[in-house]
């Protein structure tokens, strides 16, 4: 049933592309009513599973030859995160009610990227996790390089290049790994339970890492994403931080670290400090913590303050996985369900309620325009979003970035220390943007003379509201992922994991 | 040697034969009923008479299987072989749909037999083991490229493509000659088997890497590898569209089919190896070199072109560098994986060059600027392209990533227990990710960019956009099921 989520996606896209030209109007109700069906589906997976243990939906030969099967299962995280997706997608078509340009291929290219999203979080068998994970890739760039803004035939094709040499490493990592075990299979479970030697799994690990972290934003990899997002349309945006980073942080827990987990021991020597490739990724994803917020300070671009925090962000993510403590591995998991969301919703804000009206993303203009009268409901749902981004109690980010950062207090006391530093400087850059763009003192202007801007429209409302609920419910009560993660992650996939904790 | 009278060889050679007979065919209809009529009519006629000759020879082969080996290895039919035949009579009578409604030249009898005539030379190309009719065939089959390519008379560009296409072809001919000869006196046989029974020993003899080499010279040619590429972006962007497309598809299977044919078969025990630290003289080593070299000329120059044509003239160097890897490995698996990736690139190709024949008619040219907007002016092509640039560059579930796949992974497969050539393999993989940008650049200018003003919705013939659509769907298909395809070969 889950698998329709994928099926319901492309059907959409195809049903989208055969339509008449002129009707932009179903089209995107076309839209929405897909996006819906595939969070009904993946909703329903939630409520039915009730333990996060990995329960197969198929399982068909697809080579037999190669032994690949068309293998798809879900667990815990795989549901946490469907249910991310369906929430986005979702959002993101509200968001781009607007969109009159060529809305039918905008729309079939999005539930395209949303079709192969799914596929990534459900595919238990390596080959098949690949494919659909680099099916999202091809309309990511068209989506940016046709709908975007500034700088966006540059932006899209940095962010296709960046994806595909990532895709490029993961895909060299599989091939030597399905060869090496040589049971002709490409399945997760079999493979992780294969011992790859350890000399083997001391390359292949921070190849695959690497290759999926260069999605997830691992600083120095992270270029891609500021300027990736900032080019691009709203919902392109949203998915692109919401959902798509997510795929590369999944890709690292689900294939690199359950397939080579021994490449996270110590290598027996020290290198400036360094005894592992773990102290190596912790010490990149805190450098992308506090490296992303600094730079979110003194941006001038509305859009590019949330890019820069998305990096800092999903460095709590990559320090999380790295800490190879039940907790802080939840808090990877509980921050990227948190981050989608969030960051969702402050793109919302910035790309459709500020940008399509003002036409400017520029601070000190924004500064001069009375925003928080002008458009209460963007200040409003701004103000929210940001506290909740900066981890304020009561929404999903103050529970997910806690647990992360206990985990690494235990596993890397220093680290956690200057992650801590990274969240207070996150205070900072949010209360900056929110005071510039949306309440700024200029008093040379009068609030009378600021033109009018179109009200918020009803879509807009809605996709913030499910999204701010969506961080709300997480954050009161987290216990309603963390029932179906906690067990996840205790799972035989992740037995190599855990085996190996006495380093 | 085997002695084998007429009657059965005829049987034996009866697909050949009724491909031959449709050449007469086509070229006597038009001669003698229809030398009044209009080009249209004409060009339809012989098409169609083509497409039949060439579905009679399938149906043939596919009801009388055939195994022989006779008169020393010069026929040589077994499953795989018959198999081979038909997929090079489809492609050929894929390149004859794309040729339908061409307007180049008024002589369409002479060029449908031609193709015609160079598909029955892939055919015996692909069923024989004897040096004397490799020879044979390629050169039949290079003679009728070399006119196939020229017989754009308006274009200087095309005569010039085939004058150069002539000359290298000529002297690879002659190396390639040289290096058959040096095997013969090696081994006093032209037969495959049979040499590779006396050029195997401790040490290689120094006659035998200079046939080696030779041999080498004449077959990297016909695959266009680098350094023997010269020819093809002048080929590429000079020829009718249809005569590209037939040599960047058909030929192509044909001459990777037939290298491998002559390194495996007929120089069996002169391997070598080719693994990292694990060095060894004989040809693998040297077909290793021209792989890497061939992929990366091939990326790195397509990156510059800005006309498609030529961009695709790379592209199939760097492919021809990726095919390579399927002989350095030399398994049965990789000789698959080789087949698999030959067809379904030649497929992918033929379409390619397909689009680039309905643009050309419209715009004249075939720079990055004629393709501008295309999505728009002709929304189905446009997505035949997407389709058939993906495929190239490896983006799955698209026909050409599972040939990525499957071929990369043979190789590794190739040297149990070590990963040896995995050098070769990260190469590979690494440059098919640079290959990606280049061939993004040509869809952002079909579906990004913006059309010049005016520019008109393009008129393709329903017949055109339903070749384009069968060969886009044929893609899909054997990425999507490889099945489809992998249990025939």
């Amino acid at each position: 049933m889950l698998a329709w989520t994928i099926y319901i996606s492309f059907l959409g896209a195809l049903v989208v592309m055969l339509l008449p030209s002129g009707s932009v109007r179903a089209t995107r109700i076309l839209a929405l009513f897909t996006t819906v069906a595939g969070f009904v589906v993946s909703l329903w997976g939630f409520t039915e599973q009730q333990s996060g243990e990995i329960v197969t939906i198929v399982r068909l030969p697809w080579v037999p030859s190669l032994g690949i099967e068309y293998h798809l299962a879900a667990d815990g995280i795989s549901l946490t995160l469907l249910l991310l997706t369906g929430i986005v997608a979702i959002s993101g078509v509200l968001f781009s009610w607007n969109i009159e340009h060529r809305a039918k291929e905008f729309f079939a290219f999005y539930l395209a990227l949303i079709g192969g999203v799914y596929g990534v979080f459900l595919s238990f068998d390596l080959l098949l996790l690949f494919v659909f994970y680099e099916i999202a890739i091809i309309p990511k760039y068209f989506l940016i390089a046709i709908w975007g803004s500034t700088r966006r035939e540059y932006a899209a094709m940095k962010l296709a290049l960046y994806s595909f040499v990532g895709s490029a490493m993961v895909l060299i990592g599989l091939i030597a790994a399905y060869v090496t075990a040589g049971a002709k299979t490409m399945d997760l479970m079999h493979l992780a339970q294969f011992p790859f030697p350890v000399h083997f799994q001391m390359w292949a690990f921070p190849l695959v890492f690497v290759g999926f972290g260069i999605l997830a934003g691992l600083w120095p990899f992270h270029t891609w994403a500021p300027t990736g997002h900032v080019a691009a349309p709203t919902a392109a945006s949203m998915l692109l931080a919401g959902v798509v980073m997510k795929l590369g942080a999944y890709g690292c827990l689900r294939v690199a670290m359950t397939l080579f987990p021994r490449g996270l021991d110590a290598w027996g020597f020290h290198v400036l400090g360094f005894g592992s490739w773990r102290d190596v990724f912790a010490l990149l994803a805190v450098t992308g913590i506090v490296y992303g917020a600094m730079v979110a300070l003194v941006q001038k671009d509305f859009k590019f303050v949330i890019g820069y925090s998305s990096v800092s962000h999903m460095g709590f993510v990559l320090l999380g996985l790295m800490t190879l403590q039940q907790i802080g591995l939840d808090g990877a998991v509980l921050q990227m369900f948190s981050h989608g969301v969030l960051a969702g919703l402050l793109f919302a804000v910035v790309g459709r309620m500020v940008y399509d009206r003002t036409h400017t993303r520029d601070l000190s203009e924004l500064e001069t325009m009375h925003l928080s009268k002008v458009i209460p409901f963007a200040a409003a749902t701004f103000v929210l979003g940001g506290m909740a981004s900066i981890g304020l109690p009561g929404f999903s980010g103050f529970v997910a970035e806690l647990q992360v950062l206990i985990g690494s207090w235990h596993a890397f006391p220093l680290f956690a220390v200057v992650a801590g530093l990274g969240i207070v400087i996150g205070i900072a850059y949010t209360w900056r943007a929110m005071q510039k763009a949306f309440f700024g003192t200029s008093d040379r202007i009068p609030v009378s003379t600021t033109p009018s801007l179109p009200a918020i429209s009803v879509p807009e409302r809605i996709g913030a509201i499910i999204l701010i609920i969506s961080s709300v419910v997480v954050g009161l009560y987290p216990q309603l992922l963390l029932r179906i993660i906690v067990p996840a992650l205790h799972s035989p996939l992740f037995d190599g994991l855990w085996k190996g904790r006495g380093r | 040697m085997t002695t084998i009278n007429f009657l059965s060889l005829l049987h034996l050679v009866s697909p050949e034969v009724i491909v031959v007979v449709a050449a007469l065919c086509v070229l006597s209809v038009d001669l003698m009923f229809l030398r009044t009529s209009e080009t249209r009519l004409r060009g339809a006629i012989g098409s169609t008479l083509s497409l039949a000759g060439c579905a009679t020879a399938v149906i043939w082969i596919l009801h009388t299987p055939q195994s022989a080996n006779v008169l020393d290895g010069m026929l040589v039919l077994n499953p795989l072989a018959q198999r081979m035949q038909i997929a090079l009579l489809i492609l050929s009578m894929l390149t004859v749909l794309i040729f339908i409604e061409s307007t180049f030249t008024e002589n369409v009898s002479e060029y449908l037999s031609l193709l015609l005539l160079a598909t029955v030379s892939m055919m015996f190309l692909v069923s024989t083991q004897n040096l004397l009719l490799i020879f044979l065939s390629l050169e039949l089959l290079s003679l009728s490229l070399y006119i196939l390519t020229a017989f754009n008379k308006r274009s200087i560009r095309s005569a010039e493509s085939a004058l150069k296409y002539f000359i290298f072809g000529g002297i690879s001919a002659a190396f390639l000659l040289f290096g058959a000869s040096l095997l013969y006196g090696l081994s006093s046989s032209t037969n495959l088997a049979s040499i590779a029974g006396s050029v195997h020993g401790p040490v290689l003899d120094p006659l035998l890497i200079v046939a080696i080499v030779m041999t080498l010279v004449g077959l990297g040619f016909k695959v266009a590898a680098a350094p023997f590429h010269f020819w093809a972006p002048d080929v590429y962007q000079g020829a009718p569209a249809p005569s590209a497309a037939l040599i960047a598809s058909g030929s192509k299977v044909a001459g990777f089919f037939i290298f491998y044919q002559v390194m495996v078969v007929g120089l069996a025990g002169a391997e070598g190896s080719g693994v990292w630290h694990g060095y060894a003289s004989g040809w693998v080593p040297i077909v290793a070199i021209v792989a890497s070299l061939s992929m990366v000329l091939g990326n790195l120059v397509a990156i510059l072109q800005t006309s498609v044509r030529r961009l695709l003239a790379y592209s199939a160097i760097a492919h021809a560098g990726y095919m390579l890897l399927g002989i350095v490995s030399h398994t049965d698996e990789s000789f698959r994986a080789l087949l698999y990736y030959a067809i379904t690139y030649a497929l992918t190709v033929l379409g390619a060059f397909g689009v680039v024949a309905v643009v050309e008619e419209e715009t004249g040219g075939d720079t990055f600027l004629d393709f501008a907007g295309l999505s728009r002016r002709a929304p189905v092509p446009s997505f035949c392209m997407l389709i058939f640039m993906l495929s190239l560059a490896g983006i799955p579930p698209l026909a050409g990533f599972f040939g990525k796949f499957y071929l990369f992974s043979s190789v590794l497969t190739s040297t149990p227990g070590t990963l040896g050539l995995l050098w070769l393999v990260v190469l590979a993989i690494a440059l098919s990710a640079v290959s990606l940008y280049y061939y993004l650049k040509i869809l952002k200018y079909i579906y990004v960019t913006k059309s010049s003003e005016g520019a008109a919705p393009i008129r393709v013939s329903a017949l055109r956009q339903a070749a384009l659509c069968l060969i886009a769907l044929g893609v899909v298909l054997l990425g999507c099921a490889p099945n489809l395809l992998l249990r025939w070969l």
